[in-house]
């Protein structure tokens, strides 16, 4: 054979190899996941790192629905309105090629229910979990639960002999520095297997050729490495110079920047995560005022025209850049419950806001403190400097007082601030968890968010029948009127939804996630 | 030379006792760890429980106190962020920041004390004149600019060295280690440079004007006048008079390379205890916090006491003055 020959057989030989050849997912963005340990941290990176190796029963694809994952459907017993009956997915094996079975779901329940498991408040409703043969299981509730479902899409389901071979039954004491088998190793259904972990620095998945749904998901990812970049700057710098494919947590500013640069784009989707302003309207006198002997934030209508004075699209267009959208109401988009007509509740006005203070006594304005966070939300400092100088305009005087998550929020878990911004995201996509954390009066497991000071103990009862209610119709009707109360009392003041954005190179195929969940089998490479 | 040694461990022992005191009493000013602990969903009795369970309902004595007692005994506790034992992640992280300190210390000092003995000798020259313009840079811009801006040139522009990271390491034992491989050197590179040219302006500097007021010297004159080759008379006779000091700056400024690579760590997500130490303060991660700043100290303190004993061994004074009084 002549040499060139030769060369044009290797040429032929390395184009047919190459589509099998290993596409890898240079993944970063700010944080690392805490631990692997399935339940023991209840933490958004820490979840999509999990949902990579673990699955659990039912997952939600890139536009929130449901999608069955090791259940392959589910619904309410004919029987008994307290239990739902799952069917189980044949022939899912974990990562070590034992068989997915009833009894890893009964025991995974079980684990999560653990007094160490940082899961057991969102399956709290559950009494028992059965096999009722390998294939399928019932879960019992101390009432019905027509939601259920939507609490299951993070927990995850582990082996139940794997688990208790290297003794990591117990959920890992986090707190108490406790490190297990589990903390460190992963033995999932997942399309992925740990290859080599070094927290806070790099995680390296592979993919899972024995997975259950190679055929029928993209699956083009053969390996992730997953760094966390900490620093914004470098972070998109990493993706300019090309050492990153895949980035989440974009900073905004560099978005066009990003977006610019070729083989470069940047995907954006509404966030699941509204942000607002909350006051304290029930106590008799708030310190954080200037105004003594009395409380101007328990007057609706001081509530209505701090409102009125706020102009969102302002705060959009050059606080955020164009990255949010006004909110009308402390709903994200997708969630049962929320209505196009209460989201653009929110108008700007501030004559009529001055009118409104003037006609509640406070023709004068007063003075007040505003808490907000500085490493929390997206450009959350700056938002609220942007809200100082519109309640400016209609006489209130703001004091802001900017700290950082860890010093923000114990004033509002505390009880020590009156006027304060908060963000919320519902991961069961239903308006009940936000009322139960941020409507309900405030008492020891319930409205621990509501630092309001709001207490109706009718909207209280309304609320707490939402659970058990299973007449669907009924109990949207319930949402509807519980919201109709919160919009017109303007307990919160709505400013926006966040946007979520995904930096990635041309190659990778990939819609945002609005709960910024990315799951890697959905991901095709070109 | 006894109650010498005893007095000045003595006052380090001291030294130690106050900063822990210091840093624990601005613990409470951080923030509260337990929100950032807790998920969403967390009940009044979850908060309760996490901080009886940590010790943060008593007082803030109390919480020394047995920070120390544990201490004492190689004991640092647990990071709240990673739950897992603080020295253990310590030791983890050490070999990423003390190669970086490494190398960055080498490049400071061979290339300040270059560019120094040459800004000394040529003093007039065009090279010189631009070098000491451009020391200014080093001097006056904050760190995590220069570090952006190499990243910047180096990494977006050119697409030459890595913008973050270590690349390749290699375990040799508990030592993970970047200097075995293409992609680890390569990624040395800038945050050495980032991290050492503050040190490396400084030794120029000082080593410059300790030249110039050398060269001056009688000695120098004499060795002209004998004939001497200029080379010989620049190396071997000035340079070596003009290290004392010189040294005694880099022996400091090593601590310092240590504990302020925090900055050049966060800019390039070097995985070092820098890097560690900033995310503990976001987390407000009280164990790491307590061990990092404890670490920093009781080296600063180590080689303040190593300079003291040296200065005792060389300089003769000292001894006098203890021994027989005036």
């Amino acid at each position: 054979m002549k040499p060139t020959s030769a060369l044009t057989l290797a040429a032929v030989l390395m184009a047919t190899a190459a589509p099998l050849s290993a596409e890898t997912l240079r993944w970063a963005r700010s944080g690392d996941a805490l631990t692997l340990d399935p339940h023991a941290q209840n933490e958004g990176p820490t979840h999509t790192i999990r949902h990579q190796m673990y699955e659990p029963l039912i997952i939600r694809d890139v536009t929130g629905a449901f999608e069955p994952a090791l259940a392959t459907d589910w619904a309410p017993s004919a029987d008994d309105p307290n239990v739902w009956v799952f069917n189980l997915r044949e022939g899912a094996t974990f990562h070590d090629g034992a068989a997915f079975t009833a009894e890893d779901v009964v025991f995974s329940f079980e684990r999560a229910q653990q007094p160490n498991s940082d899961m057991k408040e969102l399956i709290g409703s559950i009494t028992e979990v059965r096999a009722v043969d390998d294939l399928t299981v019932e879960i019992v509730t101390d009432g019905p639960n027509p939601i259920l479902p939507s609490n299951l899409t993070n927990l995850f389901i582990m082996d139940k002999d794997w688990t208790e071979a290297n003794n990591t039954v117990s959920v890992q004491d986090f707190e108490g520095g406790e490190i297990t088998f589990a903390t460190t190793n992963v033995n999932g259904t997942g399309p992925y297997v740990l290859q080599s972990r070094e927290p806070d620095v790099k995680t390296v998945m592979v993919r899972n050729e024995n997975y259950w749904g190679i055929d029928q998901f993209p699956m083009d990812v053969t390996e992730i490495v997953y760094t966390p970049i900490q620093n914004p700057a470098t972070r998109v710098a990493a993706m300019l110079s090309g050492e990153v494919d895949f980035l989440q947590d974009m900073p905004v500013q560099d978005l066009e920047r990003v977006n610019a640069a070729d083989g470069l784009v940047v995907k954006q989707a509404p966030q699941n995560r509204v942000i607002f302003f909350g006051m304290n309207q029930g106590a008799d006198d708030v310190e954080a005022d200037n105004v003594d002997g009395a409380n101007p934030l328990a007057d609706v209508r001081v509530r209505r025209a701090m409102s009125m004075a706020i102009n969102r699209d302002a705060i959009r267009q050059i606080v955020m850049r164009g990255q949010s959208e006004p909110a009308g109401m402390i709903a994200p988009p997708f969630v049962n419950g929320w209505t196009a007509e209460m989201d653009a509740e929110s108008t700007t006005d501030v004559e009529g806001a001055k009118a409104l203070l003037a006609e509640a006594g406070y023709a004068d304005g007063f003075s007040i403190r505003l808490d907000c966070p500085n490493d929390r939300y997206v450009n959350d400092e700056g938002i609220c400097q942007a809200a100082v100088g519109m309640l400016g305009q209609i006489g209130v005087t703001v004091n802001l007082d900017a700290k950082p998550k860890a010093q923000h929020f114990p004033l509002i878990s505390d009880g020590q601030t009156d006027f304060y911004m908060l963000g919320w995201g519902v991961p069961t996509y239903d308006s009940e968890y936000i009322f139960n954390f941020l409507v309900h009066g405030r008492e020891s497991d319930i409205g621990t968010w509501n630092g309001t000071g709001y207490d109706n103990d009718d909207l209280d009862a309304m609320i707490a029948s939402l659970s058990s209610n299973t007449d669907l119709e009924a109990r949207n009707a319930d949402i509807a009127s519980i919201w109709r109360v919160v919009q017109d009392e303007q307990l919160y003041i709505p400013i926006h939804h966040q946007v979520l954005n995904w930096g990635m190179s041309e190659s990778v195929g990939i819609e945002v996630d609005p709960e910024d969940q990315p799951k890697i089998k959905y991901f095709t490479m070109n | 030379m006894l109650a010498y040694t005893i007095r000045r461990v003595a006052q380090s022992a001291l030294v130690l006792l106050i900063v822990g005191l210091v840093a624990f009493s601005m613990f409470r000013f951080v923030g509260d760890p337990i929100e950032n602990m807790l998920g969403q969903e967390r009940t009044v009795e979850d908060i309760e429980r996490l901080r009886d369970q940590l010790g943060l309902n008593q007082s803030f004595a109390v919480q020394y106190f047995k920070f120390l007692e544990g201490a004492v005994q190689g004991n640092f506790g647990v990071s709240y962020r990673q739950g897992r034992p603080v020295a253990e992640i310590l030791m983890e992280r050490a070999p990423a920041t003390l190669e970086l300190a490494a190398v960055s210390a080498v490049f400071a000092i061979i290339l300040g004390i270059a560019f120094g003995v040459l800004t000394a000798i040529r003093r007039d020259g065009f090279v010189a004149n631009f070098i000491m313009s451009a020391s200014l840079i080093g001097v006056s811009l904050p760190t995590f600019l220069i570090g952006i801006l190499l990243i910047y040139i180096f990494s977006v522009e050119l697409g030459w060295l890595p913008s973050f990271g270590r690349g390749e390491t290699v375990q040799i034992g508990n030592w993970s280690t970047g200097f075995l491989t293409t992609s680890g050197l390569q990624a040395l590179i800038l945050p050495s440079i980032t991290l050492g040219l503050y040190q490396m302006t400084l030794i120029m500097r000082l080593v410059r004007s300790e030249m110039l007021e050398v060269l001056r010297q009688d000695y120098i004159r004499f060795a002209r006048a004998r004939g001497l080759k200029s080379r010989a008379i620049n190396f071997r006779h000035a340079l070596k008079n003009t290290m004392v000091p010189v040294i005694t700056v880099i022996g400091l400024q090593l601590g310092a390379i240590i504990a302020f690579a925090i900055i050049t760590e966060t800019v390039f997500q070097w995985p070092g205890v820098g890097l560690l130490f900033i995310n503990a303060i976001q987390f407000v991660d009280i164990p790491v916090m307590a061990a990092y700043l404890m670490l920093i100290s009781v080296m600063f303190v180590a080689i303040n006491l190593i300079v003291d004993m040296l200065y005792f061994l060389i300089d003769p004074r000292l001894r006098v003055d203890r021994a027989g009084g005036h």
